[in-house]
């Protein structure tokens, strides 16, 4: 089922007429979301963020599919699925990184908090600072350790003087586990970490301007599995403070790590839930083919 | 239906692969041996005709860079250059001081009579002998009235017999210097009076139809205002140029349009370049022709291709993860670029710009159309100066039949790849200065 647009918003618009106050568990007023195949239960009580009728469209290829989906606010979810599922496509619509894709369309809604992050009047630059991004391979600055942190907080004007941008910097080269390995070298380049070490650097980076959510995008898949380890518990440290949205390929990892999981499957989501009972007890056939395949 | 009986075991996995590979190894190993011996050929070859061409040049041009000058005792005769006695700069400029240096000459060789023997004893010097005199009382008045032994320039014709490009057995109407000339300068040569120096001229004067006055200060400047105006026009259009392109530009048929016109314009034979800055620059904006300005903006035309192209490259080899870490951390997209993008891609465009400018500085032809090809003696001191630049200099030289020019024409080439060499060096620490800036 595609919908363009127009579609969508004729069908929120009824959708707000005919469903009222007992149904208003998040800030959008909810579509018809029983007739979709989702299983489980798409909204939570405190939602960060809301997508409601989201597709998404490479040229012609419908990549993502009338996907509905609340984000717990100080919440992990783990977005799993088999590889092209469009999981890093979803992803990326939560910052608008697929702006950048000339080819890609979406419509529907997509709120954080209680802004429209596709409405005209949202700025992709404050969207991003609200929405930081770790991705699949890290991706530190050709730049000092110092630099590749103090990037976000000076591009955006968060510090007034070199004490608080040091203050900052270390802060969160702390809370991100690094401080004691880069301590000593911070004018050193940020490339010549290892590979952990970088990707803990990019993490970082991106708490460094104090974002709501952070998106990961198979944020270990390059890493040995201490590494690993130290990233996961970081997340859960993190996760305090900042909503987290992971895609990984782990069925462990999302079960030690998330909440709240969510399956994708060729476009769509299938089915959505607390991780425990995901991978316990799966109501669908395709979740459940999934994961037990991966267990073996 | 019928169960396939056990066939006999194929021929080919009973061989074993050792002896398979083992078979072929020897061809293997015969094509690598023999394409390594066609790329030492290349290299060789290739290295051969640069030496050769090296040898050629640099044994040519060598002795363009000593010249013959000739010790002749000069009286600085008040009479002569200050005859109210009142120091009058006017009246010191205009003296005649090529007769301080013709009664120089005749105080070398008092015995020579007659017309038409002296004339050829004066022809011994250089007509610059006498600027060279009136310089020295100008900058120091107090030479008036003093005797001094001075090194004066010799002709070219002298110079050309000192090197050794005379042939002396020939009739003497067949060489450019007469018997009796020949005979003072052996004469002078045993008194010592006579003595090759380094050639400073060659880098101090402007172009002259003596040979033994002219050098390519003249040029150098020339191309020197030529490439500075071509600098400053084509990098900074040329990285804006291909910034805008590659990152800001949509992708629509009107870019494609514009992509594969540029692409052309690479291409375009130079000449062409200069028949266009002929129409449009001198004819219909009405500049000055043969000014470095104008040279400077006809190949700004020719080097932008090259900039542009070499600069799309550099931007699209910035890995694209430095891009999105960028703007995932909220950074605009003029911020990504000009954090990130821009200075990972200066080393390649850089490297780009200059290997432009050194074909721009090679470039003659469309300076001919432009009328940078005049004789020119003073150095230019501007933008607007009519001038000419180092190639078509050279150009110009080797057209003179002159013995003293054509080892002057290897004299401005080897000045030439110098700088050449000074450029592409030049391009090599910029980019190892930027690199080390990871
Ligand atoms: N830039 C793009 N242009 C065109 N199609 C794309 C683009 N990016 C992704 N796609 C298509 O969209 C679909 C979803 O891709 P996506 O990258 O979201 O998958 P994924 O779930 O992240 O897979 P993986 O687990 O392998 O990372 C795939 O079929 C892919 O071919
Ligand atoms: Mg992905």
């Amino acid at each position: 089922m595609s919908t363009t647009a127009l579609e969508t918003k004729v069908a929120l618009d009824q959708a707000l007429d005919l469903n009222t106050a007992p149904r208003k568990q998040s800030s959008v007023e909810v579509t018809d979301y029983d007739n979709r195949q989702t299983v489980g239960k798409i909204t939570v009580d405190h939602p960060k963020m809301v997508c409601r009728g989201v597709n998404v469209y490479y040229g012609e290829k419908h990549a993502i599919k009338n996907v509905g989906l609340d984000i717990g606010a100080n919440e992990v979810i783990a977005f799993i699925g088999p590889s092209g599922c469009g999981k890093s496509t979803f992803l990326r619509c939560l910052n608008r990184m697929n702006d950048t894709i000339s080819i890609c369309r979406i419509t529907g809604q997509i709120k954080l908090d209680e802004d429209d992050i596709y409405d005209k009047s949202v700025d992709v630059v404050q969207l991003r600072a609200r929405v930081g991004m770790v991705f699949q391979k890290p991706n530190p600055f050709p730049k000092s350790i110092y630099e590749n942190v103090a990037y976000g907080p000076r591009i955006h004007g968060m510090v007034n003087t070199k004490a608080e941008l040091d203050d900052l910097v270390r802060d969160s080269l702390e809370r991100a586990g690094l401080i004691k390995e880069v301590e000593k070298r911070m004018n050193e380049p940020g490339t010549s970490l290892s590979g952990g070490q970088q990707q803990r650097l990019c993490i970082a980076r991106a708490i460094a301007v104090n974002p709501e959510v952070i998106l990961m995008d198979e944020p270990c898949s390059a890493l040995d599995p201490i590494a690993t380890a130290k990233i996961e518990e970081l997340i859960d440290e993190l996760r305090e403070n900042y909503t987290i949205i992971i895609v990984t390929h782990s069925m462990q990892q999302a079960a030690r790590v998330s909440q709240r999981t969510a399956y994708f499957h060729l476009g769509d989501l299938i089915e959505v839930g607390e991780t425990d009972q995901i991978f316990t007890n799966p109501k669908h056939k395709l979740t459940e083919d999934y994961i037990t395949g991966r267990f073996g | 239906m019928n169960k396939p009986t056990a066939s006999p075991p194929t021929k080919i996995p009973s061989r074993d692969i050792k002896t398979i590979v083992n078979a072929g190894l020897a061809r293997r190993h015969a094509a690598e041996r023999r394409f390594r011996w066609y790329g030492l050929i290349a290299i060789t070859l290739g290295l051969t005709f640069v030496v050769l061409m090296f040898a050629n040049i640099i044994g040519k041009g060598y002795p363009a860079f000593w010249q013959t000058y000739i010790q002749v005792p000069i009286t600085f005769d008040a009479t002569v250059i200050d005859p109210q006695g009142n120091r009058d700069p006017q009246a010191i400029e205009t003296a005649d001081y090529a007769g301080l240096v013709r009664a120089g000459m005749r105080q070398l060789f008092p015995t020579v009579q007659g017309r038409l023997e002296l004339r050829a004893l004066y022809g011994l010097v250089s007509s610059d002998a006498a600027h060279e005199l009136q310089d020295r009382v100008l900058q120091n008045p107090a030479l008036i009235g003093a005797s001094q032994e001075v090194w004066l320039l010799a002709s070219a014709s002298v110079d050309t017999l000192l090197k050794g490009n005379i042939d002396r057995t020939l009739d003497e109407s067949e060489r450019p210097i007469k018997d009796n000339q020949i005979e003072w300068v052996d004469k002078l040569q045993a008194a010592g009076k006579i003595e090759k120096q380094f050639n400073t001229i060659l880098f101090t004067s402007g172009d002259s139809r003596e040979p033994e006055q002219a050098g390519i200060r003249g040029a150098l400047m020339g191309s020197f205002f030529t490439l500075l105006v071509t600098f400053l026009l084509s990098f900074p259009i040329g990285v804006a140029t291909a910034v805008y392109l590659e990152e800001f530009a949509p992708k629509n048929r009107w870019t494609d349009l514009i992509e594969v016109n540029i692409n052309n314009l690479a291409a375009v034979p130079s000449i062409v370049f200069g028949l266009l800055g002929l129409a449009v620059f001198i004819n219909f904006f009405g500049l000055p022709r043969s000014a470095p300005l104008v040279g400077g903006l006809v190949l700004s035309l020719m080097t932008l291709p090259v900039i542009i192209i070499a600069g799309r490259a550099a931007l699209t080899s910035v890995p694209p993860s430095i891009r999105e870490a960028a703007l995932g951390m909220g950074a605009s997209k003029l911020q990504m670029v000009g954090h990130h993008v821009l200075p990972l891609a200066m080393p390649g465009m850089l490297t780009g710009s200059i290997i432009g400018m050194a074909r721009a500085l090679g470039e003659s032809a469309p300076l001919l159309m432009i009328g940078m090809v005049a004789f020119i003696v003073d150095v230019p001191k501007g933008l607007m100066d009519p001038s000419t630049v180092l190639p078509v200099q050279i150009y110009l030289w080797s057209d003179l039949p002159e013995r003293a020019f054509v080892e002057r024409t290897s004299a401005a080439i080897m000045v030439l790849l110098a700088f050449m060499i000074l450029m592409n060096g030049l391009a090599i620490l910029l980019r190892k200065r930027f690199e080390r800036r990871w």
